[in-house]
């Protein structure tokens, strides 16, 4: 990493430069106002950067010098299951009958995409043991969105939608679970979790009834820990006449080896952004396609792409009990064909050797680390495990400290302080792509911090030290937004 | 398997360190009811060669921009991508970063986004913008769920212009939340005003008006704007960001919330996604805004850095009482039309919005020559697009285009059968004129 600020580019170049211009244009040019009323040209065009290719080229590079990636280190990010991504899959996404198709194209002159995004929902179905998808969601919490909207859908079609107002979070849930919840209009119940970090089966017992839509939960959850009572809690809910929706964030964890389906889901979303080894892009692009039963399958999001007699692929929009549309086009193709790429490469056997790696490279640092800090539920965790940063408190050092310590180490920090339920919270998830050295230097990189903080704990509440700019201050950025550059 | 590094004689090593026998026993916590017995019936797995042949095989089977020439818009464009710019984007260090979460190793992320919110301020002649939200249609529906929470009013107006498809998705949203939305009707192709002056009640928290709207014309927006905020309502300006090139900017005509989809501005068609929704408000709006919003601020030594910041907007802190449920969002198709407005800068994006709307107009002026061809909407301006009213069977048409490497206009009866025998053509910078001459050569011997 490079450590010299790079001037915002507004402040560099010169005034008539320009990085790219297209072809002289070939048609005879007609005076703009005869063309555009006056009254609707802009004035003055908008200020722009005027830089030469070089410099723009140079002020990105510079820019991207300054992050931590996948790609330049470890990157155990709790719940964001940061694992390789594979090089293959940008070629495909890059090649022109992808990434250079218009979506309203003839669909006889897309046969190959509609081909790729029908088996790919195919897979997604045989994945999570359920069965239709729909592929258009942009990213998790908008399948989430749109996997309640089923759930809402198919209680109106029952003709109690009226009466179903509630949906169940356990206090362990990622915060778009409650947002997606409240988007869609039901009032969010939230049920603690037990004394194993599981669904507490008497509060939901107790939260159960007549208003119940539905219940989201991740399994395993967001503690890293797989709640062996999920069919239990599947058939309660289902009791009380309320459906179960699966937050796939964590589906790294179950790959052939267990299946939302057979656990009593009846809607999931994947996450094709971790599980399915599509790039973060620094924030998105992600995708998050839902699966659903069969008796949902009706009110899918329209198009749905489906299969003709013939054996050519179509985009159905007849489907008069559908909740309509989500996203606009057919969801985030680009991001579908990178991980159709990585299921066809991977197959049944590798997929499943992906959970079972990732699993055990989390057991091993999980049973590694344990003697340093608290842990709140010693169990065996699946593909990431939640430690608490409680006895460093004591000695005055919080886990954001040992958060930022750890970038001086040239290490990305665990997610912190989630769950919520979790005192100091670091969450810790190795994924199946890094070596048994990578773990080892990071048992190294946790075991000495936990000495220093019994040492010489400055060094880590002032921490870090070898990164770029030093830790920033987000009151002030919160009190005094300085949120745009503005020409002077 | 080559993304898996681990050995047989390391998985026995950490088996023994965790103190189990077999991979299978970390798994003994999970029910047998709720255990997968056979393997996953999916396609073996195959080596990176065979894989990339197979994906070579099915993009294959897709007619390409490369290879035909596209008159087709709709919300979809296909404009010149720079060299430099597939190359800056494709930095691993930006493609395999997470959500910048820890500031002091992301800064490279989010300084690019901080300049994303500046351009987009800019262009749109806006106070605040954020990092992004999925797509133009989720842009549209966010606005219209703000409008609702801002002036607690509960029906949204569309004007018919509107992009169909963005009109479906602020539906689909508005309509969880018992929110109503209703269709403003088209007049000659623009907005019906008094139409629209009779619907905008008290009841009206806001009105979405795209410019120039679906059919490509432009709408009486000043107009508009003084009419929705008369009735007290939010005015939101769905806009293409290339037009505003040449376009006076919805700050112009007093918008407070611009949205639109980024597509154009240096990402791939890709068949419609990823690409990116841009929102940018009036300052009054800014803590309603929904998603990542990246500021300025110091480290410690004083030093210039930017973080994610107002935080207090969103899921993970507010949970269900948050602006919106949005987390990832499009940051590498942000951070594509961030490094496009640089590289083209103030000269090169006038330059390119001022040839899509010559060679916009060149191409109508001859389409609008051949028999059984005319304008749909004589009377209004237009900027890139333009509908056409046509004689023909105009899916038969866009067959015959097909064969001579052409992807024709957009047939509109696709979104609605009062649209029949209507096809919206679209002409950016990328299209030459013998490329024009061509379709122009092709539709006369129909
Ligand atoms: C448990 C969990 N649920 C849902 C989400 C939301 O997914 P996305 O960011 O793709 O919208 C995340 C992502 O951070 C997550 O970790």
């Amino acid at each position: 990493m490079i450590t010299r600020e790079v001037p915002l580019i507004f402040t560099a170049g010169a005034p008539g430069r320009t990085g790219y211009m297209p072809p002289a244009s070939d048609v005879q040019e007609e005076s703009v106002d005869t063309l555009i009323p006056a009254a609707y040209l802009r004035d003055e065009a908008p200020p722009l950067p005027e830089l030469s290719e070089l410099e723009v080229v140079r002020h990105f590079i510079n820019l991207s010098r300054l992050n931590h990636a996948v790609d330049v280190g470890f990157y155990p990010l709790g719940s964001c299951t940061m694992k390789y991504n594979p090089k293959v899959n940008e070629a495909a996404a890059a090649l022109p009958g992808f990434a250079r198709i218009h979506p309203y194209q003839p669909e006889e002159s897309v046969q190959g995409a509609l081909a790729m995004m029908w088996h790919l929902g195919r897979y997604l179905c045989e994945i999570s043991g359920l069965h239709a998808a729909s592929l258009q969601p942009a990213a998790g919490a908008q399948g989430e969105l749109a996997g309640l909207m089923v759930i809402k859908a198919y209680h109106e079609a029952q003709g109690a939608g009226q009466q179903r107002r509630e949906v169940i979070v356990p206090d362990s849930a990622h915060g778009t679970n409650p947002a997606s919840a409240a988007m869609c209009g039901y009032k969010v119940i939230t049920v603690p979790s037990d004394s194993q970090g599981g669904m507490d089966l008497e509060a939901l017992q107790a939260a159960v009834g007549p208003a119940t839509a539905g219940l989201m939960l991740t399994n395993p959850n967001t503690l890293g820990l797989f709640d062996a009572n999920i069919v239990e809690i599947a058939r309660i809910v289902h009791e009380a006449g309320g459906l179960l929706y699966y937050d796939g964030a964590n589906a790294n964890a179950i790959l052939g080896i267990s299946r939302p389906g057979e656990m009593g889901f009846d809607v999931v979303h994947f996450n094709l952004h971790k599980t399915f080894s599509t790039p973060h892009g620094g924030g998105g692009p992600g995708a998050g396609p839902i699966v659903v039963c069969k008796e949902l399958e009706p009110f899918l999001p329209v198009p749905v792409v489906v299969k003709k007699a013939d054996d050519t692929y179509a985009l159905d929009y007849d489907r008069p009990q559908s909740v309509g549309r989500v996203r606009s086009f057919y969801g985030n193709f680009g991001v579908l064909v990178r991980a159709y790429t990585y299921i066809r490469r991977l197959g049944p056997d590798g997929l499943k050797q992906v959970s079972e790696t990732a699993v055990l490279h989390a057991n091993y640092l999980l049973s590694k680390l344990k003697p340093y800090f608290d842990l709140p539920y010693d169990r065996v965790c699946m593909h990431e495990f939640v430690l608490s940063g409680k006895r460093q408190k004591a000695k005055g050092v919080r886990t954001l400290d040992i958060a930022k310590r750890m970038l001086d180490f040239g290490i990305h920090a665990p997610t912190v302080y989630f769950p919520l339920i979790v005192d100091e919270a670091l969450m810790i998830e190795p994924t199946e792509t890094e070596t048994l050295e990578t773990l080892d230097a990071f048992v190294e990189v946790m075991t000495t911090i936990a000495r220093e903080v019994e040492e010489n704990p400055e060094v880590v509440k002032e921490a870090p030290h070898h990164t770029p700019v030093g830790r920033l201050d987000e009151t002030r950025a919160a009190r005094q937004p300085n949120l745009r550059w503005r020409p002077s | 398997m080559s993304y898996i590094p681990t050995t047989d004689a390391e998985r026995q090593r950490m088996l023994a360190e965790i103190g189990v026998k077999s991979v299978d026993d970390l798994f003994a916590e999970i029910p047998s009811a709720a255990r997968l017995r056979q393997p996953l019936n999916l396609p073996a797995g195959c080596s990176e060669a065979e894989v990339f042949s197979h994906l070579k095989t099915l993009a294959a089977q897709n007619a390409d921009l490369d290879t035909y020439a596209c008159f087709m818009g709709g919300g979809v464009y296909d404009h010149l991508i720079p060299a430099a710019l597939t190359d800056i984007v494709s930095r691993n260090e930006f493609v395999t970063a997470y959500t910048p979460y820890q500031p002091e190793v992301s800064q490279g992320v989010l300084q690019s986004i901080y300049e994303f919110q500046s351009l987009i301020c800019l262009l749109t002649q806006m106070d605040v913008a954020n990092a992004s939200v999925y797509d133009g249609a989720s842009a549209c529906a966010e606005a219209a769920l703000l409008a609702c929470n801002q002036t607690r009013r509960g029906t949204i107006l569309m004007a018919e212009g509107l992009h169909p498809e963005y009109r479906a998705v602020v539906q689909t949203y508005l309509e969880q939340q018992d929110l109503k939305t209703v269709i403003v009707p088209m007049q000659n192709g623009t907005i019906n005003i008094e139409a629209l002056s009779d619907l905008l009640t008290s009841e009206v928290a806001g009105v979405i008006v795209q410019h120039p709207n679906f059919f490509g014309n432009l709408e009486a927006v000043y107009d508009i704007g003084k009419a929705v905020h008369a009735a007290g309502a939010i005015y939101i300006a769905c806009v293409d960001p290339i037009s505003l090139g040449v376009l006076a900017p919805p700050g112009a005509y007093d918008a407070d919330i611009a949205v639109g989809d980024g597509q154009s501005l240096g990402n791939q068609p890709s068949f419609g996604g990823p690409s990116f929704g841009f929102m940018a408000v009036k300052e009054a709006l800014l803590r309603r805004l929904p998603g990542r919003i990246a500021g300025e601020t110091i480290d410690h030594s004083g030093r210039r850095g930017f973080v994610l910041t107002l935080q207090t907007r969103e899921q993970h802190i507010r949970r269900e009482r948050a602006a919106s449920n949005i987390c990832t969002n499009q940051a590498l198709n942000a951070l594509c039309a961030t490094v496009y407005l640089s590289l083209l800068g103030k000269q090169g994006l006038a330059a390119v919005a001022n040839q899509c709307l010559q060679k916009a107009h060149y191409a109508q002026k001859q389409l609008c020559a051949l028999p059984g061809w005319r304008a749909a909407f004589s009377q209004a301006s237009f900027y890139q697009e333009f509908t056409l009213e046509c004689d023909h069977d105009i899916d038969a048409v866009n067959q015959r285009l097909l064969e001579h490497k052409i992807i024709g206009g957009l047939p509109l009866a696709r979104f609605d059968q009062r649209y029949a025998n209507l096809a919206l053509f679209c002409v950016t910078e990328a299209r030459t004129r013998s490329e024009i001459d061509r379709l122009v050569d092709v539709l006369r011997t129909l």
